[in-house]
């Protein structure tokens, strides 16, 4: 499937790597003399991720919104967002909220904040929750989240809930993600297809 | 079945999942839609299948299509289906179906409560995190009620996995169902304290999410917070907890005091720019608050601007906005500190990225002095002509007209150079601010008196050339500046030079191509203009000249009658009417003009902008009141008309204004003027308070200074504005040489003593004086206005519900409500005390006593019928009832269930000591029968229902009886406890067959079984010589609680102790009794009992102290009942 055509580019580790800490050398938190321990951040209302070509990739609201102001919202964000040149920052005010985009290869990531949160913090928030998706897929790149677009859920629901970070340590997400997978296999497996057809 | 089961199985091979749909999606980019829809149709076969699996396969493939923008709330009840799943791969794609499309408008929504409810309590942890998250995305305020209470108990969860997400989504709870945060606040402030960093990040996170919205509430915990603060090391943390410090602040200065180093110091420790950031905001957010009173903050302040200055300064994009974002903040304040970066800000002008640009000139607005004013604004000018893209230009425009207009032009010391400005602004081509262009030009025009002249001639030179400007005419365009220039044109037509030219300007045959209003105001101005020339021609004798304007005035003004904009349409015929009127008198060669001139006496002033709405509405003046009575209903329709045409009548010949000639209007202005001049409260001639150093008394005795018109008004090759710019040095230059003079001399005459002081002061701004006096008039209120302008607050803020007192002691009405039926209430509890105190005074206390003996004896021996049903209705009171719940999937759920459960009695065993006996009785209350009961509870760790062997947990224990239609019996469980020191709760089901004439029904209802602390004694009689040995062991923990309000008599108190708690009376003397009882256990419990007037005290000594102060507390509840 990673072979196919399309807008699935891997998303470069190197350069990804090159930019691992998206506030600059020494500047995300826990780089300074303070050792990191998980914690939670920012308060969020809706993640969206989306491509260059404006096709939406997944999309979490923090705050139940009806079907039809979504669209609205994700329609008037990606224009905004796809508009901005390369060189700009990742930051604007939209509407009442704050936006912080970032761009990962083929991918736009992008966050809405309320007035009062870091800007930085919901960065390196990002940047976190791709590393993640970068060690459970494996490399990632577009096309893994189009055809595994429940289990890019998944991971964000360990990361963040209700708009809060809920565990920075990516070794402890990724533990109760694969648990969790664990559990999913365990059902899925034969012996309970068997028993499924009251035959065990 | 089974066949049924295989087939679905294979049907199951056949069907698409999810990675069919996404590639058959990308292979159909042409009939995408088409492709859907057939989809969609599949998957609607796929779900009315029996098979779970393929349901969750088909909802699966519904949420990805949901992101592609279709809509499947049709589907809401099959995601409800799959998050009921017993397997966890389904439950987890269920609950992200339901967490992606539910939203409080969902109405299935309330038939998840339960489902919700067993997922939170699974004994496996994936299970429950499923649910959690789920729920934090579509809380309703229904959900939110009936499972506080279950995720409060989550909270508090063996696994840290659980409590950090049920402590994470309390946040959600309180938001929508805020009667939830006083109970399950202090489980939440214990959470700060948790052993797992996780759970303690988490509970900091919402407790500093609810403070930031109402910091009030939370000042008590700052001590807290500021021990957290020092010794965290957690920046995410860190971040959290500085920003609630920014929040309580403002409310407790002495707190920014304290903050400020360890603030400071984190400033110069930290390497992670995110905890940087946020540190030198609160920095700001604290000196603001702290304003006076601090001695020593400048240098704080200077610490933020120069940290603030290296993120501008970085390469790294991001980082130079959010310091230009945190500059603007410092700015408010402290003004002197940014200005000095003015060449920083200057330079992010010409940053590639807009946003920064726009970052750039927020900063400039507060940055602006009378020094600098002009400099700025050159080269933001500078910047108008070059930037690409109108979105930028017009953000310079309005900028630019900001920082010029602010604070009633606080910074502008020559007017003339401000309107060459705007003049010069009016080259913009296809900016959509042209009405704040035309705005400025009104409002300077009429408020500064002094520089009308200039004004006028200006705006002349504009109608003259409103070819170049009027090509654009689409709405808002420049075209509106015309509209400023005709009006103050005409308004002001005494300053005009040349009025006959632009008279002749504003009746070229081209100015109907501009939108109606500008006409409209053309028309009524050209009138003003003629007026003025009329007076001029008949003043100086020249009739030609005269008659001459007037031809052309009725040769031009047809033009602008044919006008499709009535407004102007109207205008022009009434004006063509009077001038051809004009027209004969001039014939007749009587003089007009000082008639014509009379039409437009008297000046306007301008009125503030909020003035009407500032009106204060007369004592004694009811405006909603009727002025008439209304109409009655009963009047008949005919009648109608006839009252009001007389009414009308009526009111014309009272209300109707007696003519007034011209002599009289003119006296009354005068008296007005008069009364405005004596009253206090009129603000009109008030000079404004920047320019209170002017010393004229008045508006009227300014003098107009005459403008030096040596300056050509335009120089070929050069803007204007720059002209000005460099006259304004030169003047700027030799008021300092003058001033430099004086100060010499007054050097020479102080030489040493002042030094410092005077060099101080050399550059201060008050020293520019303005070109002019001017005068701005300040915008007219009207008298008695008030004086503030009370913005006012949002309503709708989610946050204010959350405003809550968290100190106040928690009232009992206050707990989280615990999963009840409806109806229980209404049905069964005997909400008066006073029956059953009857009752129970009518019975003789020795037939009760023997009765329980009696009925100890028995065991668990069943009572019979009335005796039962009596008792019962004593009982109820205490024994907590069964709370049953019908289950939310039933059909029809406004019909009453058809059955009803009451807990009757749960008694210890005295054989087995982890052993309690609960009785249920069961009645039928419809009118169907009931058969195949089954009662099921989840068991809890602690307590387990005793199932018969070899049964699972998950397996109900059948109800031995039927019940036909209003009968009622008696079914007995028996329940095995390790721990009794605390009261248990139980939730649990009852399933069972509903028989009538249609047929039978399966039916359920959920609820919840108490386990009192009372509930685990045994009525043990001890003597007083054991008694006294068992206090005297000191092996015992003492507790004590005291009840006010007791009116019953001490002999009826002890008697309810002893029924509804399991006590004997050891000892009684007067009204003090010594009381005991025991535990299945063998826990000793020993009361000493003491009544005082109106109140009770009840000292205890138990094994066990957290037992004897729950039993105390049970207690407690039930005598402050009496």
């Amino acid at each position: 499937m990673r072979g196919e055509a399309g807008p699935g580019a891997a998303l470069p580790g190197g350069r990804r790597r090159a930019e691992s800490d998206p506030t600059g050398p020494g500047t995300g938190p826990g780089l300074g003399p303070r050792t990191p321990v998980p914690g939670p951040g920012a308060m969020m209302r809706f993640m969206l991720l989306f491509s260059r070509q404006g096709k939406l990739r997944l999309q979490k609201w923090y705050l139940a919104t009806a079907d039809k102001d979504k669209k609205k919202m994700v329609r008037e964000l990606m224009q905004v967002v796809l508009a901005r040149k390369p060189k700009m920052c990742s930051f604007l005010e939209w509407r009442d909220l704050k936006v912080v985009y970032k761009r990962y290869a083929s991918l736009y990531f992008c966050c809405a904040i309320e007035g009062q949160d870091n800007e930085l913090i919901t960065l390196e928030l990002i940047h976190r929750y791709v590393e993640l998706l970068d060690k459970y897929f494996g490399s990632v790149c577009e096309l893994d989240i189009i055809f595994n677009f429940e289990k890019a859920y998944f991971i964000l629901d360990e990361f963040v809930m209700g708009g809060e970070i809920q565990d920075t340590s990516k070794k402890s997400v990724l533990k109760a993600i694969e648990q969790a997978d664990l559990l999913q296999e365990e059902d899925e497996s034969p012996r309970s297809v068997l028993e499924e057809m009251g035959l065990a | 079945m089974a066949l049924k089961m295989v087939k679905g199985s294979i049907d199951r091979m056949f069907d698409k999942n999810l990675q069919d749909l996404v590639r058959g999606i990308r292979n159909h980019k042409e009939d995408e839609a088409k492709y859907i829809s057939q989809c969609i149709d599949e998957i609607k076969q796929e779900l009315k299948q029996d098979n779970i699996a393929v349901k969750a396969n088909a909802v699966c493939k519904l949420t990805y299509l949901q992101m592609l923008g279709y809509d499947i709330s049709w589907a809401a009840f099959n995601i409800i289906e799959v998050m009921s799943a017993s397997k966890f791969t389904f439950k987890r794609i269920g609950y992200l179906a339901a967490s992606q499309c539910f939203h409080e408008g969902t109405d299935v929504i309330m038939l998840t409560t339960n489902q919700i409810r067993k997922d939170l309590s699974s004994p496996n942890q994936y299970d429950t995190g499923v649910a959690l998250t789920g729920l934090s995305c579509f809380v309703t305020p229904d959900l939110a009620r009936d499972l506080a209470n279950d995720i409060m108990t989550l909270m508090s969860h063996t696994k840290p996995y659980i409590r950090k997400k049920a402590v994470l989504i309390m946040y959600k709870v309180f938001l929508k169902y805020p009667e939830s945060l006083r109970p399950a606040f202090p489980r939440l402030k214990e959470k700060l304290e948790d052993p797992d960093p996780g759970v303690q990040s988490a509970a900091v996170n919402v407790i500093c999410e609810l403070a930031r919205r109402n910091p009030k509430n939370y000042l008590s915990l700052a001590p807290l917070f500021f021990k957290l603060m020092t010794s965290s090391t957690n920046n995410w943390v860190l971040i959290k907890i500085i920003k609630l410090f920014g929040a309580l602040t403002p409310l407790e200065p002495r707190l920014g005091k304290k903050l400020i180093e360890p603030l400071t110091n984190l400033i110069h420790s930290t390497s992670a720019m995110s905890l940087l950031y946020e540190c030198v905001n609160t920095v700001i957010a604290v000196l603001i608050s702290l304003s006076s009173g601090m001695p020593n903050h400048s240098a704080s302040i200077q610490l933020c601007v120069q940290k603030l200055r290296i993120l501008i300064e970085d390469s790294d994009q991001n980082l130079k906005y959010l310091g230009l974002l945190a500059m603007s903040k410092i700015l408010k304040t402290h003004p002197k500190s940014v200005q000095s970066h003015k060449d920083l800000i200057l330079q992010c002008l010409d940053d590639k990225d807009e946003s920064i640009r726009l970052r750039a000139l927020d900063l400039l607005y507060g940055m602006v002095s009378k020094k600098n004013l002009m400099e700025i604004v050159k080269k933001l000018m500078i910047h108008v002509d070059k930037a690409e893209g109108t979105t930028y230009r017009d953000e310079l425009l309005t900028k630019i007209i900001d920082i010029c207009s602010q604070s009633n032009y606080q910074y502008i010391t020559n007017f003339e150079w401000y309107i060459s400005i705007l003049v010069e602004l009016t080259r913009l081509e296809g900016t959509r601010h042209g009405h704040l262009i035309a705005a400025q030009m009104l409002d300077v025009a009429i408020r500064v008196k002094a520089i009308r002249k200039f004004a006028v001639s200006q705006m002349a030179m504009l109608l003259d050339n409103a070819h170049l400007i009027a090509s654009n005419t689409q709405r808002n365009g420049i075209c509106e500046v015309l509209y400023a220039a005709a009006w103050i044109c005409g308004e002001f037509s005494e300053h005009l030079e040349e009025a006959n030219q632009t008279l002749e300007a504003m009746l070229r045959p081209k100015v109907t191509t501009l939108p109606g209003h500008i006409q409209a105001v053309y028309v009524q101005n050209m009138v003003k203009l003629y007026a003025s020339i009329l007076q001029q021609k008949e003043r100086s004798g020249e009739k030609e000249g005269a008659q001459e304007i007037t031809q052309l005035m009725i040769e031009r003004l047809p033009q602008f009658v044919q006008s499709a904009d009535l407004e102007v349409q109207e205008r022009a015929s009434c004006i063509l009417q009077l001038i051809k009127y004009i027209q004969k008198l001039q014939i007749k060669e009587v003089p007009v003009a000082e008639e014509v001139i009379a039409l437009f006496a008297g000046e306007l002033n301008p009125v503030a902008p909020k003035a009407q709405k500032k009106v204060p509405v007369p004592e004694g003046l009811d405006l909603d009141a009727w002025i008439n009575e209304p109409p009655s209903d009963s009047e008949s329709e005919d009648e109608k008309p006839k009252t009001i045409f007389h009414d009308e009548e009526q009111r014309h010949s009272r209300h109707r204004q007696p003519e007034i000639d011209e002599e009289e209007l003119a006296r009354r202005r005068e008296a007005r003027k008069q009364e405005q001049a004596n009253n206090p409260f009129y603000i009109k001639s008030s000079p404004s308070p920047q320019k209170r150093y002017q010393d004229t008394p008045g508006v009227e005795h300014i003098p107009v200074v005459q403008i030096d018109l040596s300056v050509p008004l335009k120089v070929p090759g050069m803007p204007m504005s720059d002209q000005y710019v460099k006259l304004e040095e030169e003047r700027r230059h030799k008021q300092k040489l003058e001033k430099d003079k004086k100060k010499k001399k007054q050097k020479k005459e102080k030489r040493g003593k002042h030094h410092r002081h005077n060099s101080l002061h050399t550059e201060s701004e008050e020293d520019i004086a303005p070109a002019h006096h001017v005068d701005i008039i300040t915008e007219e209120m009207p008298e008695n206005a008030l004086p503030s302008d009370e913005d006012d607050k949002d309503p709708n803020d989610p946050y204010k519900a959350l405003d809550i007192d968290l100190d106040k002691p928690l009232a009992d009405s206050e707990k989280l409500p615990v999963q009840r039926h409806r109806n229980v209430e209404t049905l069964k509890s005997p909400d008066s005390e006073a029956p059953l105190v009857e009752k129970k005074s009518k019975k003789p206390k020795k037939k009760e006593k023997k009765h329980k003996e009696k009925e100890r004896e028995k065991g668990k021996k069943k009572e019979k019928e009335k005796k039962v049903v009596e008792e019962e209705e004593e009982k109820k009171v205490i024994l907590q009832d069964l709370h049953y719940f019908r289950s939310c999937f039933s059909e029809s759920p406004m019909i009453s269930p058809p059955l009803n459960l009451q807990t009757y009695d749960i008694q210890g065993n005295l054989q087995n000591d982890s052993q309690v006996t609960v009785s249920v009785i069961f009645e039928n209350k419809s009118t169907s029968f009931l058969k195949s009961m089954e009662l099921n509870v989840l068991d809890s760790l602690n307590t387990k229902m005793l199932r018969p062997e070899g049964s699972s947990v998950h397996d109900g224990i059948p109800v031995p009886f039927q019940l036909p239609p209003g009968i009622s019996n008696e079914a007995q469980f028996v329940f095995t406890l390790q721990s009794i020191v605390m009261a248990q709760k139980l939730k649990g089901t009852l399933s069972f067959i509903v028989k009538n004439d249609e047929g039978s029904t399966h039916e359920k209802l959920d609820f919840k079984l108490h386990f009192s602390c009372a509930s685990y004694l045994i009525t043990t009689p001890c003597y007083s010589d054991a008694f006294a040995k068992l206090l005297e062991s000191g092996d015992l923990h003492m507790s004590s609680i005291k009840v006010d309000g007791i009116s019953i008599s001490f002999q009826h108190l002890l008697a309810k102790i002893c029924f509804h708690h399991h006590f004997s009376v050891v000892e009684r003397v007067d009204s003090c009794a010594s009381m005991y009882s025991r535990s299945i256990q063998g826990h000793h419990v020993c009361l000493l009992v003491k009544k005082g007037e109106n109140s009770v005290s009840i000292d205890g000594k138990c094994n066990d102290s957290t037992l004897l102060s729950n039993l105390l507390d049970e207690m407690k509840e039930t005598l402050s009942k009496c």
